[in-house]
């Protein structure tokens, strides 16, 4: 009896097999990985609530509708390594999205290139893809980018000689290397290179070499809450310098915890921060707005971060391309896989909330410094800086 | 390197090994008393400033939940045991203990914060909350293996400080907090400007050393806390009660940490993960100090906050390689110098 009952169950197994593989699927299915636990929760939750909300701005392509998978990582690179197999072999899914640490992201990324499925990132990824197999793009501009904008605005303001000091970590030194980088184009000197650690007690040493050397302006390469320990400890040694910093800096915490300290602090930030403050001319203003409005819409509340618009403006570049590539081929074959990733890389010219975005092959990257504005903080509100 | 910056230097370092001092005296005291090197120490003093910037939100600090579970978890460790060893009877003081007074800490905290209390009061229960719960710990992961040895007890150690972590991400969530300063007094010796805040926390140090050597020779538990540490037999033989020492000292330990997390509080941006750096610094200090002298670690937080501060002057990418690779030397002239007592032979 039980052998016959696990035959039928097998034949019934397979031909359910078979004709879920004959059929076409009629929608389109996107993964998304994010971090709804563990420390990449603070940035993994607003990149949920963004793709909530672009799929409220446009739940379909050409008539087909778009179904979201969405699956938590816990900030771990190997659970996001099963998630996107499980999401490509299970699910079957036309395109990948993820997720809220570097490293979780690159790891998808080497999934998404072995089993031959197009993936846009919304974590920055250093380095060069292979452009014959690359499989995925990156949204966020990148730290390099982000310096060379500041350091252009310090040229204008006149500043000439640069303190620095940031995080003794990854992003300390990609901030760092960045306005090395910057250097030699825009006429100024970084004098200083001062590290502190998230969990450090005090920073009035590291403070005191950066004054000693006379700066006229100090860059911040910390982030979150405390990147403004340094700007306190400036402020108690009474210096009178501009202040400079990054867009890791633009969060609610650290206004609060900076108060009078930060007030005046120039950052590099993209356009969507300040929606409302820009030129009805501006790329950003029209479409942000109407991204607002989703947001609120899809999470009923409102948006306050500029991680959740990454999610959105991936949603963008998928879309678009997607509109082109149904026209080749069905969701769910391996030609309408190839011909997405084709359409991503041919994305020109397309504007989104951060930035305009232009894909080509052998570069993660497609944006360029119209995708930052400069913002300051003016009594603990971000305002923009044309 | 002018003279002015030393100064401000030299100031900075005694206000931060004031700090690791505090915790310093409170890791030798529970470990000369317990045998156990409690690593979760900044912990508690972090989750002080944590509990301290909740209160001053006006919303329930997540210590709540976590002094909660572990009084319900304690209690019920007591009760099996008490069951076990057929002593039923001292069943409702067990749960007086390790029950209702924890749960009455809580209840305080909760009736006094519904009329938004001042400042000083908003410490105090910021310290009753964090006080029940290194005992309670003490009793649900230490007492039954306390006869175990020291590298047991110091593994267990570091492993509770890894789950206390975790907890306090769950309870208190990813975002530091800064509280507000105690005092915007400030002095001004010669050139130098000294914030009051760093005065307020040298005095607290100094106080609380100076307290805690009154209480050690100058009182009957004192003694028999300095009798426990000396030789937990003999003072069990004279009818102390290890254990009772045990929880006293928790206590007190705690409320050292609690005071330095409330110190710290307003200079530097807390998280729920801060306190291990400042546990370790403060380790440093006590092994300094042979973890058992208290001038000693003393002596030797404070040497840590003044080289801490300087090396990050001079080099503060290398800052943490200097403070920790003091431990070296120390460590060499430590083991060449003393005699090894009784208790290590055993083990």
């Amino acid at each position: 009896m039980r052998k016959i009952l696990s035959l039928t169950a097998l034949v019934a197994g397979l031909s359910a097999g078979l004709v879920t593989a004959s059929t076409a699927r009629a929608d389109i299915v996107v993964g998304f990985v994010t971090s709804l636990s563990g420390p990449g929760a603070s940035i993994g939750i607003p990149y949920g609530r963004g793709i909530q909300a672009a799929l409220e701005y446009k739940g379909e392509v050409n008539g087909e509708k778009i179904r979201l998978i969405q699956l938590d990582d816990g900030s771990d690179p190997s659970a996001a390594t099963r998630a996107a197999r499980k999401l490509i072999e299970e699910e079957k899914v036309d395109l990948l999205i993820g997720t809220a640490t570097a490293p979780s992201t690159i790891a998808m990324m080497a999934v998404a290139t072995e089993l031959k499925v197009p993936m846009i990132a919304v974590s920055p990824v250093t380095g060069q893809p292979n452009p014959e197999d690359q499989w995925g793009i990156s949204v966020p501009q990148p730290a390099s980018l982000l310096v060379k904008v500041v350091a252009d605005r310090m040229k204008r303001d006149g500043v000439k000689n640069v303190g620095y000091i940031g995080f003794s970590d990854a992003w300390g030194d990609l901030v760092y290397n960045g306005a090395k980088a910057a250097e030699a184009g825009e006429g100024i000197k970084v004098l200083t290179n001062e590290r502190y650690a998230r969990v450090d007690t005090s920073v009035t040493g590291q403070i005191l070499k950066v004054l000693a050397t006379r700066p006229d302006a100090v860059l911040i390469g910390g982030s979150g809450t405390q990147g403004a320990l340094p700007l306190l400890a400036l402020a108690d040694r009474g210096f009178k310098g501009k202040t400079y910093g990054t867009v890791a800096l633009v969060n609610p915490d650290f206004v609060r915890v900076g108060g009078k300290a930060a007030e005046g602090i120039q950052v590099s930030a993209g356009p969507v921060i300040v929606a409302e403050q820009l030129p009805d001319s501006h790329f950003a203003k029209k479409l942000a707005l109407e991204f607002r409005a989703a947001y609120q819409k899809a999470n009923n509340m409102p948006t306050t971060d500029g991680f959740s618009a990454y999610s959105f403006d991936g949603w963008k570049i998928f879309t678009t391309a997607a509109e082109r590539a149904l026209k080749t081929a069905k969701p769910g074959t391996a030609e309408f896989h190839k011909a997405l990733r084709d359409e991503i890389l041919n994305t020109r010219e397309l504007a989104g909330v951060h930035a305009i975005y232009n894909f080509k092959a052998g570069a993660y990257h497609g944006v360029d410094e119209r995708a930052l504005v400069i913002v300051r903080l003016v009594n603990g509100a971000w305002t923009y800086e044309p | 390197m002018t003279a002015d910056i030393a100064a401000i230097l030299a100031i900075d370092g005694i206000a931060t090994g004031a700090v690791y001092a505090l915790v310093a005296i409170g890791t030798v005291l529970i470990f000369t008393v317990t045998r156990v090197i409690f690593i979760p120490f900044g912990d508690i003093a972090a989750f002080t400033a944590l509990t301290l910037a909740a209160l001053d939100a006006r919303q329930l600090p997540g210590t709540v939940g976590l002094v909660v579970v572990l009084a319900c978890m304690a209690c019920v460790m007591e009760l099996a045991s008490l069951a076990r060893a057929g002593e039923l009877r001292a069943a409702p003081k067990a749960v007086l203990g390790y029950l209702v007074l924890p749960l009455l800490a809580v209840g305080i905290v909760w009736l006094v914060m519904r009329i938004s209390p001042p400042m000083p009061i908003r410490i105090v229960l910021a310290l009753l909350l964090i006080l029940p719960i290194a005992p309670l710990l003490d009793r649900i992961v230490f007492r039954p293996i306390a006869d175990a040895s020291v590298l047991l007890l110091l593994t267990v150690s570091v492993a509770l400080h890894f789950a206390l972590v975790g907890l306090g991400l769950l309870f208190f969530g990813p975002e530091g907090v800064r509280t507000e300063p105690l005092t915007s007094l400030a002095l001004d010796i010669g050139d130098v400007h000294v914030p009051g805040q760093t005065v307020l926390i040298l005095t607290a140090a100094l106080v609380f050393s100076g307290l805690l050597f009154l209480f050690f020779d100058f009182t009957l538990l004192g003694k028999a806390l300095r009798a426990t540490a000396l030789n937990r037999t003999g003072a069990r033989l004279m009818g102390i009660r290890p254990a009772r020492a045990g929880t006293i000292a928790y206590l007190l330990g705690s409320l050292m940490a609690g005071v330095s997390g409330i110190l710290i509080a307003p200079v530097n941006t807390i998280f729920y993960d801060s306190g291990f750096l400042l546990g370790l610094k403060a380790f440093v200090g006590a092994i300094i100090g042979g973890m058992i002298s208290y001038p000693g670690a003393a002596l030797g937080a404070f040497g840590v906050g003044i080289l801490e501060s300087f090396a990050s002057f001079q080099s503060s990418t290398l800052k943490d390689v200097i403070v920790f690779s003091l431990l070296i030397p120390v460590l060499l002239w430590r083991s060449l110098a003393s005699q090894h007592s009784e208790e290590e032979v055993e083990e």
